[in-house]
């Protein structure tokens, strides 16, 4: 099995903090980590190679200090690491983020033979979109299996995969022919701890670093040229709806008996008990 | 895929709605977006079109118009009968080269995230996830998609001015559901692109739908929804006993969710749920701007925070300022009593 995992390195999430001023972004000393979702991508793959056997590749577009996220990887136990990075990326959307993976995945299978696996996280945190995974898949022309949160099983003779998706309504279970490429969700493992020889692993591995000249690229397609999706304005959202508010509390008395008031009002108002009553504007 | 051959900017026209279903069972997005369509065409005096594709679901079409729908191009085919991406990006891409249209929305579902990747990709047009708000620029005619970014914290509008159709997806729950008009017709446009089997079209096996016992959060008529107030993990067993006797269910802001009381799945808000309910209760709960976006459009809402200052206030109908552990067992105990008292009576 041949498998490729593309990563993304992400702020901390619960270190963002917004500039109340300026309403933009403050970047400077929040942690950088590998997407989570991104985690559960590389364990999957990992998962897989322990039982079966084969080679994993991670590959990440991002700046130079990403290489961290990839040595992470290492540690997680993939056999190669790939960081592609260059000024003519950056700036990329998700549409031009897809050309750079996919170009990039295929000269990694000029190296060690066509892809069968390749696995994304769902979404990354910092992006919320999911669509590098799709746009990597369909630029590959691979089966797509999105939000996969099971693999049942993994069949190289026949070229096939098997996998349950979260498709919201429910689960599905869906075969692919091999190649496909899978976005998966937290639910699909629990990642490991890195292992004392991998750790050790990734601490002397040497990241390879890509630019424009290593992939056969066109660069119209890279970048900010490359991305049809601009952003026009950043703001600071306001809450659009101002209601007066009715304090029951200050009707006299104690919370208590503001308890017993709202639920009246509550009653009084037809937002409870019942089909009968006719539903209030707001 | 040059230029000429997909024409310029200006001979796309027109704003399409992708008509999510599973096996004929349409997802309610879809004719939200319909209701958000209707209201670009008429700003852009162009036409609103529905796209459905399936196997037998020429009723799905006859619906969308009821929607709003003033055309409807229909692909039924045998091939699309199950959702797979490859045979639905090819026919729906087939349809985009044809007929050029200006704006593709599709509810930002498992099934329409996945679609509106891969077609964007193909098109190689611009794709904006999880818009809150579209809009019309009024000097240009492009569209102006407006979303959360870097977690929720602030919101972005993006563009897509070069590049045709400007593709978007929505939520579920962020648009208004358009009222049905029974009767109404649409013009039914049959086509039929060529769908051979690829090695990449996928197969369903198997189909398990959610259980039924949890009405999911989004759904709920009422909803309960504790915040960093609740204190723990144990405090939202008073927001589950008001809930159960409200028939409702119980959410959550950000905070919990992070401090690992309550599954993400709980959480309403701009990076988590679009709720729009008839009663939002909100205990504990300041009231960031990232939740605020995510219940706002609840028909009534209730804030019981200690905080007289809480941003929660602003956008309650009814207020207690009050510790939500004193609040609640009242709250509870007063609706349970007038509910069954009323139950008698109508009984």
């Amino acid at each position: 099995m041949h498998m490729i995992v593309c990563i993304k390195q992400v702020p901390d999430a619960s270190e963002v903090k917004i500039d109340p001023e300026t309403g933009t972004l403050i970047r400077s000393g929040v942690p950088s980590i590998v997407n989570p979702y991104d985690s559960h991508a590389l364990e999957a793959a990992v998962r897989i190679k322990k039982e079966q056997g084969g080679r994993v590749t991670a590959i990440s577009m991002g700046p130079p200090q990403a290489v961290e996220a990839l040595r992470r990887a290492v540690a997680f136990g993939v056999d190669d690491a790939v960081l592609l990075t260059d000024r003519a990326f950056a700036g990329s959307d998700t549409l031009a983020t897809s050309y750079v993976l996919a170009q990039a995945i295929r000269r990694v299978e000029e190296s060690y033979g066509r892809a069968d696996l390749v696995f994304c996280g769902k979404e990354a945190i910092d992006g919320d979109t999911g669509q590098v995974g799709p746009g990597v898949s369909t630029r590959l022309g691979f089966a797509q299996l999105t939000y996969v949160v099971e693999i049942q099983e993994v069949l190289p003779k026949e070229g096939i995969i098997r996998a349950w998706r979260d498709v919201g309504t429910g689960r599905e279970l869906v075969e692919a022919k091999l190649p496909a490429l899978l976005t998966v969700t937290d639910q699909i493992n629990e990642p490991h701890y890195a292992s004392l020889p991998n750790m050790i692993r990734a601490a002397r591995y040497e990241v390879a670093h890509w630019g424009k000249d290593d992939i056969e690229l066109d660069l119209s397609e890279c970048g900010l040229k490359g991305s049809p999706t601009k952003v026009a304005k950043v703001f600071t959202p306001k809450v659009k709806v101002k209601r007066d508010t009715d304090f029951l509390d200050e009707a006299g008395g104690d919370v208590k008996q503001a308890a017993e008031f709202l639920a009246q009002r509550l009653l009084d108002k037809g937002v409870v008990g019942g089909e009968e009553v006719e539903l209030v504007g707001s | 895929m040059g230029a000429d051959e997909k024409g310029s900017v200006a001979d796309y026209k027109g704003v399409w709605v992708f008509v999510e279903h599973r096996r004929g069972q349409a997802a309610e997005v879809s004719w939200e977006l319909l209701g958000e369509g209707r209201r670009l065409a008429e700003e852009l005096s162009t036409d609103l079109a529905a796209v459905v594709c399936g196997d037998g679901v020429e009723e799905l079409a006859a619906e969308a118009a009821m929607y709003g729908a003033d055309r409807v191009y229909l692909v039924d085919d045998g091939a699309l009968a199950d959702y797979s991406t490859a045979p639905y990006a090819t026919a729906i891409t087939w349809l985009i080269d044809k007929h050029r249209p200006s704006i593709l929305l599709l509810g930002a579902t498992a099934q329409g995230r996945d679609l509106a990747s891969a077609l964007a990709t193909r098109v190689g047009t611009g794709l904006t996830a999880d818009c809150t708000q579209l809009a019309i620029e009024e000097e240009t005619g492009n569209l102006l998609q407006t979303r959360p970014a870097f977690g929720g914290n602030v919101m972005a509008t993006i563009k897509c001015a070069d590049h045709r159709p400007q593709m978007a997806t929505v939520r579920p729950k962020v648009m208004s559901m358009p009222s049905r008009q029974p009767g109404r017709k649409g013009e039914i446009v049959r086509e039929a692109p060529v769908l051979e089997p690829e090695d990449n079209w996928t197969k369903l096996l198997e189909f398990i739908e959610a259980s039924g016992e949890k009405e999911p959060l989004d759904s709920a008529e009422v909803i309960v929804a504790g915040g960093k107030g609740m204190g723990g993990a144990d405090g939202f067993d008073l927001l589950e006993e008001l809930a159960g006797v409200l028939g409702g269910q119980v959410g959550s802001s950000r905070a919990p969710v992070s401090a690992g009381w309550v599954p993400k799945d709980m959480q309403v808000g701009q990076t988590g749920l679009t709720v729009r309910p008839t009663l939002y209760i909100a205990c504990g709960i300041s009231g960031a701007v990232q939740h605020l976006a995510g219940m706002q459009r609840s028909e009534v809402i209730v804030a019981i925070n200690t905080d007289p200052e809480a941003p929660i206030f602003e956008t309650a109908d009814f207020g207690i300022v009050g510790d939500v552990r004193q609040v609640l067992p009242v709250l509870t105990e007063a609706l349970r009593d007038r509910l069954t008292k009323r139950g008698e009576a109508n009984g």
